[in-house]
């Protein structure tokens, strides 16, 4: 093995000796000349008619420099912020799209809305002068729950969208045939659940500057965003009407976005135009109780789903109906995760031949839900894993062989076809009894039912819960998800700048804000090229920097982005051996490169990637027609979307005497495709994992019916701590992706995906023996203890 | 998260502090910070001026005065979970500091802001009501001593009057050997505050229990002492027979707290299981 050989290495992440010295550059650490700082009023109601907003106090405040309000904002004509996907009702008629305006004029449909925007010479002035504008509301009612939203009587969200809803979507086998199939089932097992709004909580809350340069009638936004370039177009064509050239978005060090931050929100489109205003740059930075109240939200469905068996216990048709809860407004992928995110991943590692969904998206008074880890996927799995234990325990089999009885069989999508699901898609490679295998070896299954029934004696409760899952990563298709309502492409670009000393700079449309791009892609790009890792920078997050980008999110960067990179290299070397073979007189095809230089097939007589850099940029002894430079930029868009799958087996003591859970062990075994570098991936499960058992155990974003959000503090909502946690016992298994050139799937939802439904099933188990029907996520200590003692 | 505007200034000597109070009746004493200024940064408490009282060093000390250990009110929880002083002869308040909050909150936040604040859900009151500790605060007309049972009133209210500092905190030394204590928490996963803490302490001669203290945090609006349960434990023999039937009696009252993390049905009866708890702790 040679020094450069990088993949499949846990070389320290780069980025770390900035990060963990307190030395990111973030957003909210740049500072302009001149700059002001922005606060917005919000609006305290979930629903409320604006009467009037009165700002004359508040404009005479000292240091306040402007102040919009709705009403400004109205007459500009700038409509608000619409949504990226378009998901139509099932008969035909155009999804309710009301835009998000950029500051609300006629009424308040969320506690938080954004109401007025206060400028001022510093952040406390525009504190205190949000206080003195005096806004009057007409206080209204106000809807929080998905299903009951659509009841005749419910208030509206919105006048134009009657029953609060945004669209009704269907996926799979024609509803008839699985209601048919479903009545001629042995054994139906039903499940009535919500999965509940949780809140992303990225550590670096949201912040934008925007500055606007009236000598070049340029604008300059610097965002906590994990797609810069998709917010430029978002911004500048579907909301303010700017000229795209005449923006650029940076994208610096970013704390975390866990989906939060893809979406373009009302605050930097409010920045930008009012830099303009007021021609001085504005720096708006989200407060912590503002993140929970308008970063948007993840989950909150409403759903029931009920699957069908035969009497040898062969899944035989799954039936699910969902009351998806968008919010108040829809946000930039907020249609397609309750349906191109969830509904298509129904089947599962199960061979579940009738599969029917209905999905019904439901506005209500409450912050705008969209994507949050894993992205309907969790939705998916939850259901799937709830299901399949819950059936287990009522067919009296055991789990683990119920799982093995339906998996789909083994296929490599090479010599084998992919599977083509019963919800729309195709998987591209799957052996799913081999992580389930090794989870039991692993959690020591064999004896794990003794251990049980002793503790149980004991007046110990012990349960054991499972959950195998799959997820559609890699996204996306361009092609596919057009046809499926995105109004975006989602390919990625790249491009390898070989400087001309042999050094290089790639610049990745996969921005990182967490994930260790700088770090994995640089193995990616050592490996290939076979020089150090310390010659190669990578760059990202900058618009003027990377040619264009879709950004980061659906376990993407490394099989979407990471892909282009290669291609781009592929060019930098094919390139490259042209001038090699003029150099060493000999014909392309019979140079080798390895480790770094092109060698004549058979010889000593080689050249190095330094020496033929310096060539294309210094060309005087040049092969003709040939132009000069090494530096290729390539698109990659996916030939399919990539399937990761994996194994997750918790096991949970309950103390009956109150009702709290304690996790014992958590064992993930996952499979990712090829792995880069398996400390980062580790990492990715790990994070993964940790919010995954959030939302079983601890974390639920809770509004009240008046529509307040009541925890909206982390006195109130509960993050999972280092020592709610075990240590993870994790493995993994490799079944290459066979569409992408590095053969890798994607890690960075799959322990959020799989992991939720493991812990409840565990708790679950451990409670047999109090015939529970079923538990309320998160399961509380005291929800835990009311399901045991009625 | 930005508070109203204040002045802020830092005092060395305990009468500064109160010469200070009494010039601003808007002022506010400052020790750890860890509750006032998540409340400024909320604009809940707008004080005109801050006075920071965390560098007194009268009010920083552990001491053992014979009788009692005497504790610096701005004592952080941190130095009295580790302190040896208390370490060695007040084992109970070691051990309740260090179930405090996380090691940040620790080094940061002082007893005597703790008490002064009263947070029902708290660990100090009902720890320093079970110990018999006495408080001692300081005015502008004088010194008083006023026992950790008289001292919490109501939800965020104790006898502190206005202008009056916390100054030290006096717990007596149990007899080693004769004397059992413990304290139980059921912690609210987000805070880590107490959704009900019990804390016992008694005398236990010839296995008999007497001079039974018994406290709690969490469940009602401010600490309190739980006196049926005491008598249920005076004179009775250290059985599990007698722990259950203490326990049986803990959570009688009504006004029992509810929140999202625990109604008042729930929190009557985690009352009764960390009073058990508690008790059983002292059978080994
Ligand atoms: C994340 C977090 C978790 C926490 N978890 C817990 C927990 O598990 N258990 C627990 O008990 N507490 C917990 N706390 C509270 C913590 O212990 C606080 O430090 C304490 O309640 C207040 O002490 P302080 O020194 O910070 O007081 P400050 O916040 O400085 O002051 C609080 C109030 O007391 C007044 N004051 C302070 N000192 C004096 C004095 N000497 N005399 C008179 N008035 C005074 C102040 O004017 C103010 O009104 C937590 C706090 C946080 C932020």
């Amino acid at each position: 093995m040679s020094n450069t050989n990088y993949i499949g290495q846990s070389p320290k992440r780069v980025e770390d000796k900035r990060f963990t010295t307190g030395n990111g550059r973030y957003t909210d650490d740049i500072v302009l000349p001149n700059m002001t700082f922005a606060h917005f009023v919000r609006s305290p109601h979930a629903h409320a008619k604006i009467v009037s907003v009165d700002t004359s106090e508040a404009l005479a405040m000292k240091g306040v420099v402007a102040i919009f309000t709705g009403q400004d904002m109205k007459k500009t004509g700038i409509v608000g912020v619409p949504a990226g996907w378009q998901v139509d009702f099932i008969n035909g008629d155009r999804m309710k799209e009301p835009p998000h305006a950029l500051l609300v004029w006629d009424k308040a449909r969320h506690v938080g809305d954004g109401v007025a925007m206060v400028i001022a010479e510093s952040r406390a002035a525009a504190r205190d002068a949000a206080e003195a504008v005096v806004v009057e509301y007409d206080v209204l009612p106000a809807v929080v729950n998905a299903a009951k939203a659509v009841h005749d009587n419910a208030p509206l969200v919105h006048d134009d969208a009657p029953n609060n809803k945004a669209f009704d979507w269907t996926l799979g086998n024609p509803i008839g045939e699985v209601d048919a199939a479903i009545a001629a089932c042995a054994h139906v097992t039903t499940l009535e659940f919500t999965n509940q709004r949780l809140s992303p909580n990225a550590m670096e809350p949201r912040c934008a500057i925007g500055n606007y340069d009236q000598y070049n009638e340029k604008y300059t936004l610097y965002t906590t965003s994990q797609n810069p370039h998709l917010t430029r177009l978002l911004m500048c064509a579907f909301v303010l009407g700017i000229p795209e050239h005449k923006v650029r978005v940076v994208a610096p060090d970013v704390g975390g976005g866990f989906g939060s931050k893809i979406f373009h929100y009302i605050e930097e489109a409010m920045v930008i135009w009012a830099s303009k205003q007021i021609n001085r740059p504005i720096k708006w930075t989200s407060t912590r109780t503002e993140a929970f109240l308008t970063d948007a939200h993840g989950r909150d469905h409403v759903t029931k789903a009920e699957m069908g068996f035969d009497k040898d216990g062969n899944v035989k048709a799954l039936r699910v109906n969902t009351f998806a809860n968008l919010g108040a407004y829809l946000s930039t992928f907020g249609p397609a995760v309750p349906t191109y995110l969830h509904g298509t991943l129904l089947q599962g590692l199960y061979t579940t031949p009738k599969i029917n969904v209905k999905v019904t998206g439901v506005f209500t008074h409450t912050t705008a839900v969209d994507a949050y880890r894993g992205a309907g996927r969790p939705e998916a799995t939850y259901l799937l894993e709830r299901l399949m234990d819950k059936a287990a325990l009522e067919m009296n089999r055991d789990p683990a062989a119920l799982r093995f009885q339906n998996f789909i069989p083994p296929f490599d999508g090479v010599t084998q076809p992919g599977y083509v699901t019963q919800v729309a898609l195709q998987y591209d490679s799957g052996n799913y009894g081999p992580v389930l295998e090794r989870g039991l070896e692993m959690v020591g299954y064999e004896n794990f039912r003794a251990e049980q029934a002793a503790a149980r004696k004991k007046g110990k409760y012990l349960g054991i819960g499972f959950s195998t899952y799959i997820e559609a990563c890699g996204i996306a298709p361009s092609a596919v998800v057009g046809a499926l309502g995105a109004r975006a492409g989602l390919y990625e670009s790249a491009q390898v700048r070989v400087q001309p000393t042999g050094k290089v700079s790639v610049y990745s449309g996969s921005h990182s804000h967490g994930q260790g791009h700088e770090t994995t892609f640089a193995q990616v790009v050592a490996d290939k090229l076979g020089i150090p890792m310390s010659d190669i920078e990578i760059v990202h997050g900058d618009s003027e920097a990377v040619a264009f980008g879709m950004g980061t999110y659906g376990s993407r960067s490394l099989a979407v982005g990471g892909s282009a990179i290669v291609k781009s290299i592929e060019k930098v070397l094919e390139k490259g051996a042209k001038i090699a073979a003029f150099k060493l007189e000999a014909a392309v095809e019979d140079l080798e490169y390895a480790n770094g230089k092109w060698t004549v097939k058979g010889t000593n007589k080689s050249i190095g990637f330094g020496d033929v850099a310096l060539t294309a940029y210094v060309p005087h002894h040049y092969p003709a027609g040939l132009e000069p430079g090494l530096d290729f930029s390539s698109f990659y868009d996916p030939a399919n979307f990539t399937y990761p799958f994996g194994c997750h087996i918790a096991i949970v003591e309950v103390d009956i005497e109150t009702g709290k859970v304690k996790l014992n062990r958590f064992i993930a075994v996952d499979d990712v495709g090829n792995v880069i570098n398996p400390m980062i991936v580790d990492g990715q499960i790990h994070g993964g994992l940790a919010q995954g058992i959030g939302q079983a155990m601890f974390e639920e974003v809770l509004y009240d019916d008046d529509g307040q959000l009541v925890n909206a503090s982390y006195m109130d909502y509960t993050m999972p701590r280092a020592d709610d946690l075990p240590m993870f016992e994790t493995d993994r298994t490799v079944t290459p992706c066979p569409h992408n050139p590095l053969g890798v799937k994607g890690a960075g939802e799959a322990g959020c995906i799989g992991s939720t439904p493991a812990v409840v099933n565990a708790v679950m188990d451990a409670l047999h023996p109090f015939g529970i029907k079923d538990l309320v996520m998160p399961m509380t200590p005291e929800r835990v203890w009311r399901a045991i003692h009625g | 998260m930005i508070p109203s505007s204040f002045e802020y200034m830092r005092v060395s000597t305990v009468a500064e502090a109160i010469d200070a109070l009494r010039h601003d009746t808007d002022a506010k004493v400052l020790a750890g910070g860890h509750s006032l200024i998540p409340a400024m940064k909320l604009r809940l408490s707008q004080p005109s001026k801050l006075i920071d009282i965390s560098r007194i060093p009268a009010l920083n000390f552990i001491r053992d005065r014979g009788k009692y250990i005497a504790i610096g009110a701005a004592t952080t929880h941190g130095t009295i979970a580790t302190h040896k002083t208390t370490v060695q002869k007040l084992p109970l308040l070691a051990h309740a500091a260090s179930m405090i909050g996380d090691v940040q909150v620790r080094n940061m936040g002082t007893i005597g802001g703790s008490i002064a604040h009263a947070d029902p859900a708290a660990d100090w009151p009902a720890v320093l009501l079970a110990a018999g500790a006495t408080i001692v605060v300081e005015g502008s007309t004088g010194v008083k001593k006023i026992p950790a049972s008289e001292f919490f009133v109501d939800f965020f209210t104790t006898q502190l009057g206005e202008g009056e500092l916390i100054t030290e905190i006096h717990v007596p030394e149990p007899t080693v050997g004769t004397y059992r204590q413990a304290y139980a928490k059921f912690v609210q996963p987000a805070s880590r505050f107490a959704i009900v803490g019990c804390a016992i302490q008694f005398e236990l001669k010839d296995g008999v229990i007497s001079n039974a203290h018994v406290a709690y945090n969490g469940v009602l609006a401010c600490a309190f002492r739980d006196a049926a349960v005491e008598s249920s434990l005076n004179g009775q023999p250290l059985t599990e027979a007698t722990i259950e039937n203490a326990a049986s009696k803990a959570g009688a009252g009504s006004n029992i707290l509810s929140d999202n993390f625990a109604s008042a049905p729930y929190r009557a009866h985690l009352t009764k299981i960390y009073t058990k708890r508690a008790l059983q702790s002292c059978l080994a």
